[in-house]
């Protein structure tokens, strides 16, 4: 296998884009990526897109998004995984980088979501959940992972403790030009929100908005930031069938590999980027991705231990919360991040000395994980 | 917009329902929380947006003291008229005594169909081709049950008569402003009985879209500033949505405050921002200049600046928007729905 690196990255300020379209948010971000990548030539194209066959009745993503860049004629297609598309896009166009099959992949991901009423955005996200067995009882995806957020209050944690994770989240956020919700959220702002499923508030839910975010991937030279772990992994999609379900066991499969390939331990990342869609789903995968032991998660994100200065900074940006969750194109936010982060280029934003960064992305409940972990060339 | 000769409202009229429908209530029913006006007003079994037209009709040709007869124009401008076929107006017109040498129509633009009455009567008198106009907006709001809109949806209306210019005028036109898109964030199709709307939409590139527009739009034109004005009304569908456009364009609270009428009650749609208007001149002095901005689902804005002169102070006279506003009877989600025809014997 070759080694990978990241030539570029570029992404667009996560909102409500009312007046442009899928394609035209894809081709922005894409372009942005290759500029920063020195107009860099691509080969291939992979698109990473959730839910457009939904909310803009389209497929064929591939077509659609070279064509927009004005390169029809590439190879190109598109990576759907859940909201890990984004994480699942980037370990393929990785894989063809590292087989030596190309050697100038462009990873976008992009969605699109004020295109939809709220009730079809919700539809949208449990279509991630078996139709035959769980989505056609009418739950949804906050429902889920209430249950979740129930048991883990049952057994370890404080219900404000857990959602320190949107307020640490909104904290990273200020500042940040492409975060949806670059404000301070107060945890009683939090706590006293109306319940979006008990016990999960409103204000530990991210919200609905629209993006794009690309990567330029090349073969690595002797610089710049390479990806030293990338792996994928799945879980029963039922909760009920998993042996424990607090534990995502998706995300620890993925982490463990991609922490092998790095030949790193959890304790070597400096930052990470990790999937809190809610509160509860932040918390259970930080303690799957080995940075917390079980049950203390909560616990150590109240404290200041995933602070900026903390020892493990973690969703330095803002997160899905408070940058932004638009599903498909999540994934390419966290790495494009991680990225800056480790070209000592993320401003207010930057973790000192940051020399590993682990970017963590899933689909469903925790059924599919993206670990993608990235480090700073000669470390 | 100016007009040849300029023009002015000789005599206003507005008025509420008495029955109130409580959001706790709303919250009762639904298992829902959240409260976009504290409560909003409700149509007796025998009221409708005619009858409510009538009322402030009325109220505005006593105080203008003019005799009906005189008056060449009526137009109601509404989404909730008791007939698809059948002019809502011809009803007022005959109702206050103006037929039959009068020209009448219903207009329909959504929540800004008022003003767009009131652009064309400022218009006929400005020509000359009309003494007297009346222009009205008004409606008994619909709103789908369990629907966001159901916590707003009110009933309610206004209306003003144009003439000429002259000691009589309560407060002159200085200039109007009209700012049209084809917006799709709001609508009824014929044979519907709620209207159906795009949620967030409705809001960044409608509603603010379109009054930032407005807004912009009649300031360049008069070169006047936010400052410059005493008071200032803003199309108001909820609390939220006024407060926030008028501080983004540099008004100040207590600019808005005394024609902020939603929070008791509700969006009374066409009737919104003219009833919003009357309340202001419930309170204003002579020589304060208002600005004013309807918005309209579909979408536009209509924009105006009107100063107040001395008569103001003496043909104001009789209830005033607010009295109609304190006068009210709370009743509970049944009764609503009885009221409001939703549930039919």
């Amino acid at each position: 296998m070759r080694r990978v690196a990241v030539a570029g990255v570029g992404f667009i300020p996560i909102k409500e884009y009312w007046d442009r379209s899928l394609q035209d948010l894809f081709a922005e971000a894409a372009l942005k990526a290759v500029r920063d990548a020195g107009g860099t030539e691509v080969d291939s194209v992979y698109v990473s897109n959730m839910s457009g066959s939904l909310m803009q009745d389209q497929i064929n993503l591939g077509a659609l998004v070279a064509d927009s860049l004005g390169k029809p004629g590439l190879p190109a297609v598109r990576v759907e995984a859940g909201t890990a598309s984004g994480g699942v896009a980037f370990h393929e166009a990785v894989k063809a980088v590292a087989s030596g099959y190309s050697d100038c992949v462009l990873v976008g991901g992009v969605e699109k979501m004020s295109d939809v009423l709220p009730e079809v955005a919700t539809t949208a996200m449990v279509m991630s959940e078996e139709q035959e067995y769980t989505a056609y009882t009418g739950v949804t995806q906050a429902g889920l992972s209430a249950m979740l957020h129930r048991l883990y209050l049952d057994l370890y944690a404080e219900p404000a403790e857990v959602g320190m994770m949107a307020v640490k989240g909104h904290d990273h956020s200020v500042g940040c030009k492409h975060a949806q919700y670059p404000f301070r959220m107060s945890i009683d702002r939090a706590m006293d929100s109306p319940m979006e499923a008990d016990p999960i508030h409103t204000m530990e839910c991210s919200g609905v908005g629209d993006g794009a975010a690309a990567l330029v991937l090349v073969p690595a030279g002797e610089s710049g930031v390479e990806v030293a772990g990338s792996a994928v992994a799945t879980d029963c999609c039922s909760l009920t069938t998993r042996n424990d379900p607090l534990v995502f066991d998706a995300v620890k499969r993925a982490a463990e590999k991609a922490y092998r390939m790095a030949k790193v331990k959890p304790g070597d990342v400096d930052l990470a980027e990790v999937h809190d869609d809610f509160t509860i789903d932040g918390v259970l995968s930080l303690e799957a991705l080995g940075l917390a032991k079980q049950g203390e998660a909560a616990k150590l994100v109240a404290g200041n231990a995933t602070d900026k200065d903390g020892k493990i900074p973690v969703n330095t940006f803002g997160g899905l919360k408070a940058r932004g969750h638009p599903l498909g194109a999540t994934g390419l936010y966290q790495v494009a991040e991680v990225t800056l982060q480790l070209r000592g280029a993320a401003g207010d934003h930057q973790v000192p000395g940051a020399e590993v960064g682990l970017a963590q992305s899933m689909g469903g409940v925790a059924s599919v994980s993206a670990v993608n972990i990235l480090r700073r060339f000669g470390k | 917009m100016r007009t040849l000769r300029q023009v002015g409202i000789v005599g206003y009229g507005a008025y509420v329902p008495m029955y109130r429908l409580n959001a706790a209530e709303i919250n009762r029913m639904w298992g829902t929380s959240g409260a976009p006006v504290e409560e909003k007003s409700v149509v007796a079994l025998d009221e409708d947006t005619v009858t409510i037209s009538v009322e402030c009709a009325k109220q505005a040709v006593k105080r203008a003291g003019i005799d009906p007869y005189q008056i060449g124009a009526v137009y109601v401008g509404t989404e909730s008229k008791p007939y698809a076929v059948k002019p809502s107006g011809t009803i007022v017109a005959e109702a206050i005594g103006a037929t039959p040498s009068v020209s009448t129509a219903d207009y329909e633009f959504a929540c800004k169909a008022g003003t767009e009455a009131m652009q064309t009567c400022i218009g006929l008198v400005g020509s000359g081709m009309q003494r007297y106009a009346m222009a009205i907006g008004a409606d008994t709001a619909q709103g789908r049950p369990a629907d966001a809109l159901e916590y707003t949806a009110a009933c309610g209306g206004a209306a003003f008569i144009f003439a000429e210019r002259s000691a009589e005028t309560v407060a002159y036109v200085e200039a109007s402003y009209s700012y049209v898109t084809d917006t799709p964030d709001f609508w009824r199709r014929p044979k519907e009985m709620y209207p159906r709307h795009g949620n967030r939409f409705t809001g960044e590139p409608a509603y603010f879209k379109h009054i930032t527009g407005a807004t912009k739009g009649l300031l360049q034109e008069t070169g006047y500033k936010p400052e410059d004005f005493k008071y200032a009304v803003f199309h108001q569908p909820n609390t939220k949505f006024p407060i926030t456009v008028a501080r983004s364009l540099g008004f100040s609270i207590d600019q808005i405050n005394p024609g902020l009428v939603v929070g008791k009650v509700g969006n009374t749609y066409a009737g919104s921002s003219p009833m919003g208007l009357a309340a202001t001149l419930d309170v204003a002095e002579p020589e304060e200049r208002i600005f004013m901005v309807s918005y309209g689902s579909g979408g536009g804005s209509d924009a105006f600046i009107f100063t107040t002169q001395e008569a103001l102070k003496d043909k104001r006279g009789g209830p005033k928007l607010g009295s109609y506003i304190d006068r009210k009877k709370n009743v509970d989600y049944a009764t609503y729905l009885r009221h409001r025809g939703q549930i039919i014997q």
